[in-house]
């Protein structure tokens, strides 16, 4: 647990009665790709809500860099480094690719205030947008409005606006959520560009994405984990390919 | 951004401040034996307008609709009043900052209320501390109770014994009115494009989103509270300094309604629209006035009208003017096209389903 860069103790968020996320120990070390699996409903949205402070645990405990973050407003979560983006597309849709990630990387430089006391920090606002941007392949986007944007493009804006936060750790829900075969090829490889600088917790529902990415992998059936291991581990595992792998491509087939 | 403006806006802004500074020149001309009367109609639009922009930065701006704005106006009425000497002239140099700290104290202290609650509860608090104060101000003895309090005297703006501008004098007072309602204009054009506006203009777009990119969003929010509270408190002391009292009208939950119809009526977020809001609807409420004793009823109708065809209100008018593209070639076309057609035409931009909703201005 102490190697950790996030761990979870008996971590549980119920919704009236129903228990989204029941009681899940989750550790993640620090500069790997961590992937969540799990079918429609088994609480992986509710447990990165739980993470950045989106919600808040109805018991259990949350601990980042050996410190307990439970509780705290999704504000300071992210202050912390912990950035995220959301399963839904979430951006400022009349801002320009820019303007969003100015606006991301502006909270985490001190702010509205020390960019207005101080030209340097305004400008390194503005370069930290624009190496995000060009992270992310979205360069030639800069002035475009957000909301002109392929819906495939809009989604890498999601992932350049938590890089110009500059956050340690990612959480990523569905990255790759409704893209065209060939946008996820590119989005998978910008992600694996990303391992070694960043951790990254990764919730995604791509298979051939996740097994290329992940070191390690968590699977969460009905708000509970399943099984947790690498990547070689998880593949191989009968219990896991009974309840969820075998659904799958059940419902590939 | 979404306040990038076409040109025609500070064309047409500049125009209208040109027209109002040479009204000398034509009021008499123009209007007659009423033009002093007019004259002072001109300075309560503009206070009504510079009120209507205070309140602009929290309903347009943030989406934060308050139903208690005119708290902060009739505070500072009832603050210059009871802060005024009885028989002598005060001095605008430290009454002006007492209005403001006083208006920005109260703005802190409600704002830090309110705006822990959201939606239809906000409306609603801020509605509550509205009529709290205007209980309290109709019934106690020291604040002169449902008749309010006289000022007799409209402070002085001197350096020693040197009268800088004579605010008895309607003229100066307006071209005065004129000023400060000007530099409030110009200093929220620059807030809402200043780092700190796109904050706010992205906590109206997405409070959670800002919250999880870092944004600790009541901070921002309650320091534009506080920054509305004093504008709105400028205005209730031009308007107290006009009038010649402070009045328990001048916080109820009415005007609070019609400062709100004003910012609709000009336009949400434009800035420049409430205050033409603020003119259109003094200038409705005067003419309707004289032409029947039912004249909220032909308010209220035309006000529906105007909504109902000017979803974006009269900004929507400048910033995206109708376009008379006529079915066919001229005159003969549109006859052969028939009235359906016309009004397609005049309104087409306007009605709501042909909109696209992100536009935005560049
Ligand atoms: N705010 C909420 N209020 C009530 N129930 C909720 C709320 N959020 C999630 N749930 C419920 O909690 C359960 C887990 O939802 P969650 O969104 O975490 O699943 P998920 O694993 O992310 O699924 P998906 O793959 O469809 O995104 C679901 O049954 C969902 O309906
Ligand atoms: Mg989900």
């Amino acid at each position: 647990m102490n190697s950790a860069l996030l761990s979870t103790r008996g971590l549980t968020c119920r919704f009236g009665g129903l228990t989204a996320v029941d009681r899940v120990d989750f550790d993640v070390r620090p500069g790997q790709v961590h992937a969540i699996l799990g079918p429609n409903g088994a609480g992986k949205s509710t447990l990165i809500n739980l993470l950045s402070g989106e919600l808040r645990p109805s018991e259990g405990e949350i601990h980042y860099r050996q410190r307990p973050i439970h509780g705290l407003p999704a504000h300071r979560v992210a202050r912390l480094g912990i950035g995220r983006s959301h399963q839904k597309t979430n951006i400022f849709p009349r801002l320009s690719c820019l303007e969003n990630c100015r606006l991301a990387a502006r909270i985490h430089l001190g702010g509205v205030i020390a960019s207005w006391r101080s030209r340097a920090t305004a400008r390194q606002v503005d370069e930290r947008a624009e190496q995000a941007l060009a992270t992310c392949q979205l360069s030639h986007r800069a002035a475009t409005p957000a909301n002109a944007m392929s819906y495939g493009e809009q989604r890498q804006l999601q992932i350049a606006m938590v890089l110009a936060t500059a956050p340690t750790l990612m959480l990523l829900d569905e990255p790759l959520a409704g893209m065209g075969r060939e946008e996820t090829a590119r989005v998978t490889e910008l992600l694996g560009a990303l391992r070694g600088d960043y951790t990254l917790v990764l919730i995604e529902h791509d298979m051939d994405s996740v097994f290329a990415l992940a070191e390690r992998i968590t699977v969460m059936v009905d708000g509970r984990v399943l099984e947790t291991g690498t990547t070689d581990t998880i593949r191989g595992s009968s219990k896991v390919r009974d309840v969820y792998l075998g659904r799958h491509q059940q419902e590939e087939a | 951004m979404l306040h990038r403006y076409p040109k025609r806006v500070p064309i047409m802004m500049l125009t209208l401040t040109a027209i109002l500074v040479l009204y000398p020149l034509w009021g008499a001309a123009l209007i007659g034996d009423g033009s002093e009367f007019f004259l002072e109609k001109l300075t309560l639009m503009l206070i009504l307008g510079l009120f209507a922009m205070s309140l602009d930065l929290l309903v347009g701006v943030i989406g934060l609709v308050s139903l208690g704005h005119a708290l902060f106006f009739g505070l500072a009425g009832y603050t210059l009043a009871m802060a005024s000497p009885s028989y002598s002239a005060a001095s605008l140099w430290w009454m002006m900052p007492l209005v403001m700290l006083v208006s920005a104290l109260s703005a802190l202290v409600i704002g830090a209320l309110v705006l822990r609650t959201r939606g239809i509860f906000f409306i609603m608090t801020t509605l509550a501390f509205g009529q709290m104060l205007y209980y309290l101000v109709s019934d106690a003895s020291f604040t002169g109770g449902s008749d309010g309090l006289f000022i007799m005297f409209k402070p002085t703006l001197a350096i020693g014994d040197l009268t800088l501008i004579d605010l008895e004098n309607p003229l100066h007072f307006f071209y005065f009115v004129m000023g400060v309602t000007l530099l409030a204009y110009l200093f929220l054009h620059w807030l809402i494009r200043s780092y700190f506006g796109q904050v706010l203009d992205g906590i109206h777009d997405n409070e959670h989103r800002m919250q999880a990119l870092g944004y600790a969003t009541y901070g921002y929010k309650l320091a534009a509270f506080v920054i509305s509270g004093v504008l709105a408190g400028v205005a209730g002391m031009l308007a107290a300094m006009q009038y010649g009292f402070a009045n328990p009208a001048q916080l109820g939950w009415h005007l609070s309604g019609e400062v709100l119809m004003m910012v609709i009526l000009g336009g949400m977020g434009t800035l420049f629209g409430p205050l033409l809001g603020a003119f259109a609807y003094e200038l409705l409420h005067y003419a309707f006035e004289h032409l029947t004793v039912y004249w909220q009823l032909l308010m209220g109708l035309t006000i529906i009208l105007i909504v109902l065809v000017l979803p974006k209100g009269l900004a929507g008018l400048i910033l995206d003017p109708p376009r008379f593209r006529l079915p066919g070639a001229g005159m003969k076309g549109l006859f052969r096209s028939g009235p359906a057609a016309l009004f397609k035409a005049r309104l087409g931009p306007a009605l709501p389903h042909e909109h696209d909703e992100g536009r935005h201005y560049e």
